[in-house]
């Protein structure tokens, strides 16, 4: 089944109360998803040439001091970071590349849960509320964020395979439905260079996603493209470090409803996600036309469609 | 009048007081505030009773209904009086997809538009569209009306039985088996009285009437040899 909403602030103002405004909507999808839940958090971004990465591992008391003092010698580069529950957001003056090869080399047990200049990604087993109190997501500041609550079907309920999926530079993707050419099309991405950590069907649309991108296609024609690619059911949303957009697949069974105002664009799998949004009552509310896109960013402020 | 607000009772608390109805009624009309989207609100009922609910709901509203008229003021979530057998039920707002699905008999007026699937088997419903429906609506309609004053989406009618179809806007394009008919007396008769019922007030010689070709698998006789 699963729940997935997300929110673009378009009102700058907003951006110390995105956690708040957030919260509500992802709990209220538990009867969606009460397996797991996560969320993709864009804000607080790193200048060009550093990055941001979250990374995680299973032990709560996990040396994060000690890797950040080893980056920095044997790197020799400038290194910020905290922790929050089992995960911790590394602020690394340095390329992608090298920092996760870094990590992976020295540090092979972390997992990376996103890389980019402003994504940061959080997830768990459990309760949305819990997972939201766990990681103090009411306090969190930010642009927009997407989240998930997973009831599970293709993979296993772990916290590899719950949502967002990031496979890519600030890139991220929430699903509800299920695609029926995963494993085939997770073979001919892995020829391409996409790395997978999961068996998720969900990974395999971020992947695709990131393979396209990489071969230069704008967001807009990276999701036009999937539409012909991905076989199944599907309703998605996308962050990127500038905005998001929502698709839904041509028989659209999956559901999603989205709100707008002069202060945000919201999106949910039922509206009861949205109701405690600020001024719903009067906000432009609808249903995703079928195999559309619908993309909100930083630069336009104006939905396109 | 009896008021019941869903931020302090329960769906099932409203939906049990509704259905104790249909031993003694001792309530006519009935007021929900407050249902902010929740699931299955006002189902099941079987009592000549009104029930306004003041804002949206979320799936299934008004589902079985029989008798009841029940108005939603504000937008309906999916499925609003889906198996419906009779009474009335009213969106003041937009509908979700599957609006009025398997319903046998009442009357569905939505005020806005309904999304996709729009009387999906149905089976003998009256709905009633002031706006417009969304892609695959009257899939599989076994009887009944559907009447949309707007535009339908794509594959109108799709493997359809007996239910009328008149629609006064554009249709993107017709489902398998349905095709746009002739208008004649009995049809203008028939959808007068629906749109009279439904209170739209709009001129029935503006709609075009789509029904069934009749050329699908069930419709050949040739088929029966099969059992």
């Amino acid at each position: 089944m699963c729940g997935i909403v997300g929110l673009y602030l378009k009102n700058k103002a907003l951006e110390s109360q995105l956690g708040e405004l957030f919260e509500p909507m992802l709990i209220a999808m538990t009867d969606r998803g009460p397996d797991s839940a996560g969320f993709a958090i864009y804000g607080d971004e790193v200048p060009e040439g550093s990055i941001k990465l979250t990374l995680r591992h299973a032990n709560e008391d996990y040396d994060w001091a000690g890797l950040a003092g080893k980056l920095k010698t044997e790197l020799n580069v400038g290194v910020e970071w905290f922790k929050n529950s089992k995960v911790a957001i590394f602020k690394i003056q340095t390329t992608d590349v090298i920092a996760e090869a870094f990590i992976s080399e020295n540090a092979p047990e972390v997992l990376i849960l996103s890389a980019g200049q402003s994504i940061e990604i959080l997830k768990e087993v459990g309760l949305p509320e819990n997972i939201a109190k766990t990681f103090n997501l009411s306090g969190m500041k930010g642009s927009h964020i997407i989240g998930h609550t997973r009831m599970a079907t293709e993979s296993a309920v772990t916290m590899e395979g719950s949502h967002p999926f990031s496979t890519g530079m600030d890139l991220c993707l929430v699903h509800n439905g299920s695609l029926s050419n995963h494993n085939r099309l997770r073979t001919e991405l892995e020829r391409e260079g996409i790395v997978f950590e999961t068996e998720n069907d969900s990974e395999v649309a971020a992947g695709y996603l990131t393979w396209r991108l990489q071969q230069g296609d704008s967001l807009n024609e990276a999701l036009t493209n999937s539409l012909k690619d991905l076989d199944g059911f599907f309703t998605f949303t996308v962050g990127t470090r500038d905005g998001f957009a929502v698709m839904r697949d041509p028989i659209a069974c999956k559901p999603a409803v989205m709100a707008e105002t002069d202060d945000y664009v919201a999106m949910a799998s039922e509206y009861q996600a949205l109701t405690t949004l600020p001024g719903i009552e009067n906000a432009k509310i609808w249903e995703p036309e079928p195999a559309t896109i619908y993309v909100w960013e930083r630069s336009s402020d104006e939905g396109v469609k | 009048m009896k008021t019941i607000n869903l931020t302090e009772s329960t769906v099932r608390d409203l939906n049990q007081a509704l259905h104790d109805q249909t031993v003694e009624c001792t309530e006519r009309e009935w007021e929900v505030l407050e249902p902010k989207g929740q699931h299955n609100i006002a189902c099941g009922l079987d009592q000549n009773i009104s029930v306004d609910i003041k804002g949206p709901t979320g799936y299934f509203c008004a589902g079985m209904n029989k008798k009841a008229h029940i108005t939603i003021h504000g937008n309906a979530g999916q499925g609003v009086a889906e198996n419906m057998m009779s009474g009335t039920v009213r969106v003041k707002g937009n509908a979700s997809q599957a609006a009025g699905a398997t319903a046998h008999g009442g009357l569905l007026v939505i005020e806005g538009d309904a999304g996709a699937r729009c009387g999906i088997s149905m089976k003998g419903v009256d709905i009633v569209v002031k706006g417009s429906v969304g892609h695959m609506s009257c899939f599989m309609g076994q009887a009944g009306s559907l009447v949309v004053c707007g535009d339908a989406g794509d594959a109108l009618g799709d493997s359809l039985y007996e239910t009328h179809i008149y629609v006064k806007g554009e249709v993107k394009s017709l489902g398998a088996d349905c095709i746009a008919k002739e208008m004649r007396e009995e049809h203008i008769e028939e959808l007068t009285e629906l749109l009279n019922r439904a209170g739209v007030d709009e001129q029935a010689t503006a709609f075009k009437r789509y029904g069934t070709a009749r050329q699908l698998y069930n419709f050949k006789v040739d088929n029966t040899s099969a059992y």
